[in-house]
């Protein structure tokens, strides 16, 4: 039992998963296989995903694939922190800890033809729906050609209208009522499109969501409120922004499901994403969606997480990275052989450093071009 | 409340422009009420959501009628949410549709400025043109209704200080059919305000059919050669009041220009008034502090100095909120005709 443990990491860890925590040995320190832990045990009126099980019923290139794209967020996360601190590129935020459950949501729903409104760690969700390696860096390096903004956000500000990436902003959830929006406008129009939205368990404190899943809730709208627990609002721990263990316990509200779902296992995420899609499309209105998870960076280039929160939770945390844990999951169902998970991974690093060479070359946007696009063309 | 609107008017009807045969005299509700029909009949993407724009027909009845034509798909009983009214407008907006968002009172917008002025007017930019808004939110303001602190506000100066947003705000029938028609038509946000207490004492002619009154193009409601009236809304019937007045008084020529649209700015016509009279009255019922008359002034300033003969005069609410209820504090408050024959004859003077 959780009681059992030592060490306040590993409660950090176990508090992520609302009570009720097991452990396979409950003596050690820090030691949680995440897919034996009851999930949301504490959940009100939530539902909890079991754990995901062998290959969830997808083909082996279907497998290979969504760990191709774990793997080049990762990678390019990773690139970005160091294009950061060589000075070259000017801000990061950073998705590390986020990309399974992203890219397992990404597999459930039809990119190319539904609707993704992300939020600023959503770069594995935005890679998997179309984005490519070359366009994150054109936009972390503010080239002219980057296509989510040409230049004009910040990065982690993605958006494409040819991906059906729907540009955001900086203020948390504000994109949470497009989504409603978007999944109306798909209804009364017959177009069979679900919109997916994406925000933080801190994004889950405003008024907007509120707003969001009110009126979705109402008109049953093709629509699924993803929510990224990360444990942290830049540097409040979640103690602080709910009296509550669960984000998704808040569905009940709305008169539609909440389902919690370990996010570090990407198949389990796939799976609830994917019951949620089906459900849409059926009509049936909308689904909360809290993926358990830990962000392994500071919020941002800019922060520095060792103000608040201690470096052995983000190492126990780091136990249960979702690439390592889907690179082994593929290991067990021999969707990859060691030889095959390497070439992977050199596939990903050449992706990225081709993309960083294009994009360090790439010229940075004309300044008489600043002024652009505030209104239509005349 | 709403009654005491209906009843409490004392402006004059002023013509709207006609257009020969082809018009009908109708109120100012009436002209936006059968745009808002014509142009959901003519395009199936235009929808209206709102706080009792359903059976109910809108608080004051502009959107009556609506529902049952066009059914609840597109006419949309929200909740009381305005941030959610315009959040989810914009993704309609994104997704094809052609939203019409009613907030029920301009007092109110206040928790959507968020969702207008940093998602609505800055979707194209930020996207590099990827995406666009195309929406009209339409909104009551204006005070003189005995709406008290939170149903008489006017601030669209803190909407036409974002780069992103259109606003307009008709004073006539004709313009309001005209300037919504290009609203729905145009490819960006566009506030739409409307006067309430326009709504049934302002009546004009109106043309039938396609009439478009371009955004940013001012009208000149009267020409004169001694000093110039620059105002919008309720305040352009205000103005023509105090101008009767005076004119009839000192026999003084005046111009009054009817800004229609407030960004755009008609920056034009104001400019080759003003180098014409040499004087310029700018009149609005907004707090004038950092206001539509503030820009108004010092573009005139900036652009016509070597014309002028006297100092640019604004004629606008003190830095106090609009406005308080009891009617002696609330004529304290109000601009009227009284307040700009005032200043209107302070500068004829000068």
């Amino acid at each position: 039992m959780a009681t059992e443990t030592t060490g306040a990491a590993d409660k950090a860890v176990q508090r992520a998963f609302a009570g009720k925590t097991t452990t396979e040995n409950g003596s050690s320190s820090i030691h949680l296989p995440l897919e034996h832990v009851d999930v949301g045990g504490g959940a009100l009126s939530a539902t909890v995903a079991p754990p995901s099980e062998g290959d969830a019923g997808l083909d082996h290139d279907t497998l290979r694939e969504m760990y191709e794209y774990v793997a080049l967020a990762r990678a390019l996360d990773e690139r970005m922190w160091q294009l950061n601190r060589a000075g070259k590129a000017a801000f990061i935020v950073s998705g590390q800890g986020h990309e399974g459950a992203q890219v397992g949501a990404a597999f459930a729903l039809e990119r190319g033809k539904d609707f993704l409104l992300p939020y600023y760690r959503d770069l594995a969700f935005s890679l998997a729906f179309g984005l490519t390696a070359e366009n994150v860096m054109m936009a972390a390096l503010a080239r002219a050609d980057d296509p989510t903004s040409g230049g004009r956000q910040m990065p982690g500000h993605y958006g494409s209208r040819k991906f059906n990436i729907i540009s955001g902003s900086s203020p948390v959830s504000t994109q949470v009522p497009h989504a409603t929006g978007t999944a109306y406008a798909a209804k009364v129009r017959g177009t069979g499109q679900v919109s997916i939205t994406c925000f933080g368990e801190g994004g889950a404190s405003k008024g907007d969501v509120h707003e969001a899943c009110n009126f979705a809730g109402i008109h049953k709208l093709p629509v699924i409120f993803f929510c990224e627990n990360n444990r942290y609002a830049i540097s409040v721990p979640i103690e602080r922004q709910m009296a509550i263990d669960n984000v998704a316990d808040r569905a009940v509200g709305y008169g539609f499901p909440g389902v919690i779902v370990d996010g570090t296992d990407v198949l389990a995420v796939y799976q609830v994403v994917k019951d949620a899609a089906d459900r849409a499309r059926r009509g049936e209105g909308p689904t909360l969606v809290e993926a358990k998870l830990y962000r392994f960076q500071p919020h941002t280039s800019d922060d520095d997480d060792r103000a608040y929160r201690d470096p052995e939770e983000v190492k126990a945390w780091r136990d249960h990275d979702p690439l390592l844990r889907f690179a082994q999951r593929l290991l067990d169902v021999g969707a990859v052989d060691e030889d095959s998970l390497a070439g992977i991974k050199d596939k990903v690093r050449s992706d990225v450093d081709a993309a960083t060479d294009v994009a360090e070359a790439a010229p940075l946007p004309d300044s008489a071009t600043f002024d652009h696009h505030v209104y239509a063309a005349q | 409340m709403v009654e005491t609107l209906e009843r409490t008017t004392d402006a004059k009807p002023m013509n709207g422009v006609a257009d020969g045969g082809d018009s009908t005299n109708m109120t100012f509700i009436e002209a936006i009420n059968t745009t808002l029909r014509d142009e959901m009949r003519a395009d199936e993407r235009v929808v209206i959501l709102g706080e009792d724009v359903g059976p109910r027909g809108g608080v004051f009845r502009v959107t009556a009628g609506l529902i049952e034509e066009f059914g609840e798909d597109r006419v949309i009983d929200t909740p009381l949410a305005e941030s959610g009214i315009i959040g989810t407008a914009i993704g309609m907006a994104i997704n094809g549709l052609r939203p019409i968002a009613e907030i029920q009172f301009m007092d109110f917008i206040h928790s959507a400025l968020d969702q207008i002025l940093n998602e609505a007017a800055r979707l194209r930019y930020r996207s590099n043109n990827d995406f666009s808004c195309p929406m009209v939110i339409r909104v009551p303001f204006g005070g003189g209704v005995h709406g008290a602190l939170y149903h008489s506000q006017s601030i669209e100066a803190m909407f036409v200080h974002t780069p992103g947003i259109k606003v307009v705000a008709p004073a006539t029938p004709a313009d309001a059919r005209g300037l919504l028609h290009s609203a729905i038509h145009d490819g960006d946000p566009v506030l739409f305000l409307e006067h309430k207490k326009m709504y049934r004492s302002i009546k004009g002619e109106v043309p039938a059919g396609d009439y478009e009154a371009p955004l940013g193009k001012a009208r000149i409601v009267q020409e004169g050669a001694d000093v110039t009236v620059v105002t919008y809304g309720m305040m352009v019937h205000e103005s023509q009041r105090a101008i009767g007045e005076v004119a009839k008084e000192t026999g003084a020529s005046i111009e009054l220009i009817d800004l229609r649209s407030l960004k755009p700015l008609d920056t034009e016509t104001i400019l080759n008034s003003v180098k014409k009279t040499g004087k310029a009255v700018v009149v609005t019922e907004a707090n004038g502090l950092c206001s539509v008359a503030s820009e108004v002034a010092a573009t005139i300033g900036e652009q016509a100095f070597a014309w002028l003969d006297g100092p640019v005069t604004r004629v606008a609410a003190p830095d106090v909120p609009a406005m308080p209820f009891s009617p002696p504090l609330e004529h304290a408050f109000m601009i009227d005709a009284e307040k700009i024959g005032v200043a209107l004859r302070k500068l004829l003077d000068f």
